[in-house]
């Protein structure tokens, strides 16, 4: 099977669909596992490691993360918060057919509402794709918030 | 002027003892009041000083809500003033950090100032011949702040000009700064990266009460930590076995009201305390290679012993900043409103220590203070849901008794029960003591 750019845009929409609509176990197949999710706190920050990011999450971690927002227990989660991707057309910047790897590199405007707070986030969303067993899986995220700086209240659910 | 301004009685009688009122989380009059007396009196943290290694190197931030400069002067010494330029008010500085070299230059009409605030130059000065400029509160510079002290690094600033001593206001409780401190081989630490920022719509006292409060983790955190220890489980670990990082920092905020119980709290004359007198949920993070040996060469092995076994859970500086010796976290809470705060929290490497002690450090951070946090998520809903009530007038007293003591003496340093609100009453008694001292009618009230 021989991926063409097309997948691997309709992959990056199909992921931010899934998001939206809070298909979050459906999300989760869709990673490697040893995957990681990681949001910078610095403008173009170079180590998840070292210093501190927003997250920088394993399976473990998103795991967790999505069983928690169905808990009977999780209070910030009582109502639910939704959100909402609004996409640029993906750039493809690695297609490495050889070694099934892909890069791309996508803009978009993120909503997060709950109650009467809603806010928007502007980010650049950089996915490491590889094709394992003929399907595309999430190596890598990597979001970059434009405003990565700023002070923010609860960002509950996944930019 | 509203009901509390210059009256220290009615002040004073917002606490006590086993209630405080609304009025000090909700009223923007008491806001205003502990920004001119609270924020004045007490000595405030300002920022570490590897924030600005090099001369001309400056740090903005703010001491309750007046803006300042923290900048190492040319002979090295860290100076905090208030970021106003003395001619028009305009702030001298925007960026967070930056260099300015030998002098600050007003962007407005280049008045130029040294490092220590003195004025330097002013542009066509001959315009002022003859007006009595020297008499003009602006000739004098850049104001300072009225004292500051840099403990071993960390950096605190009085703004009144007369009041308590650094020394009298710490006192034994520089201990867990100490310890803090200690834990790096060089005796050194250097801030790593930005801190995060978090915003809260309540008031900055919930967030500092919050800290020795030992009775919420295991309730308003069980969505968080309680599922982590059930995922672990589903996947047929137990809890003695070898846990993961995440899981050695998540799991500990489930333990049961005996853990807490038990670790203790200690109070502190003047509003500091902590909880984690005998042990903490920082007491079992597995051992880094090489770490021991580091801290043994330099402090010899009893005493680098002492300084591993002293696990401290989190230290109240009052006001309103807290520390995690252990891990090397500092989080400010700086008070923007009655109803809003900002929570900064940063992260310091131990110089000449492993790699590995920082990594843990900034995974602590972002996975238990980040705005993304989904253990931050279970506190910020807490406080901004009991902002909200707080406005409720079926009632006006908050409740802090737990474990209460007739005729409780602060001045005196105590041990207790670890579940006890001790140190909230404490920060209240230090609350009164440093809204009223500087107030007129003072001397009546006494």
């Amino acid at each position: 099977m021989s991926i063409t750019r097309d997948d691997l845009i309709d992959f990056v929409y199909d992921e931010a669909r899934m998001l939206d609509e809070g298909r979050f176990d459906e999300w989760l197949e869709l990673w490697l596992e040893d995957g990681h999710y990681w949001m910078p706190l610095d403008w173009k920050q170079e180590d998840p490691l070292h210093v501190t990011s927003l997250m920088y999450e394993d399976m473990f971690m998103l795991r967790l993360r999505v069983q928690r927002l169905t808990g009977a227990r999780t209070f910030s989660q009582k109502p639910k918060s939704r959100c909402h991707h609004v996409l640029n057309r993906p750039f493809v910047d690695e297609m490495d057919h050889e070694a099934g790897r892909f890069v791309t590199n996508t803009n978009m405007h993120y909503v997060e509402t709950r109650l009467d707070d809603q806010f928007l986030l502007a980010l650049t969303a950089v996915h490491e794709l590889r094709l394992v067993e003929g399907h595309l899986r999430i190596a890598n995220k990597r979001v970059d918030l434009l405003n990565c700086d700023a002070a923010f209240g609860n960002i509950q659910l996944l930019p | 002027m509203g009901r509390y301004t210059d009256n220290p009685q009615a002040v004073a009688a917002l606490v006590r003892g086993r209630e405080v009122h609304r009025d000090v989380y909700i009223d923007p009059e008491i806001h205003r009041l502990e920004m001119k007396h609270l924020f004045a009196n007490a000595w405030v943290f300002v920022g570490h000083d590897s924030q600005t290694p090099n001369k001309g190197d400056y740090f903005t931030t703010q001491i309750g809500d007046q803006p300042v400069i923290m900048v190492r002067h040319s002979d090295n010494e860290i100076k905090v003033l208030y970021n106003r330029c003395p001619h028009k008010g305009t702030k001298i500085a925007i960026d967070r950090t930056g260099n300015t070299g030998k002098f600050f230059r007003c962007p407005y009409h280049a008045w130029s100032f040294k490092t220590d605030g003195c004025l330097l130059a002013i542009p066509l000065k001959k315009g002022y011949d003859g007006t009595g400029l020297e008499e003009a509160e602006g000739s004098k510079g850049m104001k300072a702040v009225g004292a500051v002290h840099n403990h071993r690094g960390f950096v605190f600033a009085r703004l009144a000009d007369e009041g308590i001593s650094f020394e009298e206001f710490f006192g034994d409780s520089l201990s867990s700064l100490d310890n803090m401190v200690d834990r790096s081989p060089a005796g050194r630490l250097e801030v790593a990266g930005p801190p995060l920022r978090y915003m809260h719509q309540c008031n900055w006292k919930m967030l500092v009460e919050n800290q020795t409060d030992t009775c919420h983790p295991m309730v308003a955190h069980e969505s968080s930590a309680g599922t982590a220890v059930q995922i672990w489980k589903e996947m047929g670990y137990t809890e003695d076995d070898p846990k993961p990082p995440a899981m050695e920092i998540i799991a500990p905020f489930m333990s049961a009201y005996e853990f807490f119980e038990d670790m203790g709290i200690r109070t502190w004359p003047n509003g500091h305390g902590h909880t984690g007198v005998h042990h903490s949920i920082h007491s079992k993070y597995s051992e880094i290679p090489g770490y021991l040996d580091a801290l043994t060469e330099t402090y010899g092995a009893e005493k680098a012993e002492a300084i591993l076994t002293e696990n401290r859970h989190n230290t109240v500086y009052f006001p309103n900043i807290m520390i995690k010796g252990p891990i090397q976290q500092l989080r400010v809470f700086i008070p923007l409103a009655a109803d809003k705060t900002l929570v900064e929290s940063y992260i310091y490497r131990l110089v000449d220590a492993p790699d590995e002690l920082l990594a843990r450090t900034a995974m602590y951070n972002r996975m238990i203070n980040a705005p993304t946090s989904i253990v931050g998520h279970d506190d910020l809903e807490m406080y901004e849901r009991a902002q909200e009530g707080l406005h409720s007038d079926g009632l006006e007293w908050v409740n802090v008794q737990r474990l209460y003591e007739e005729d409780e003496d602060f001045d005196e340093e105590r041990v207790e029960n670890g579940t006890t609100e001790r140190q909230m009453r404490n920060q209240f008694n230090a609350w009164v003591k440093f809204m009223t001292a500087s107030m007129q009618g003072k001397e009546a009230a006494e």
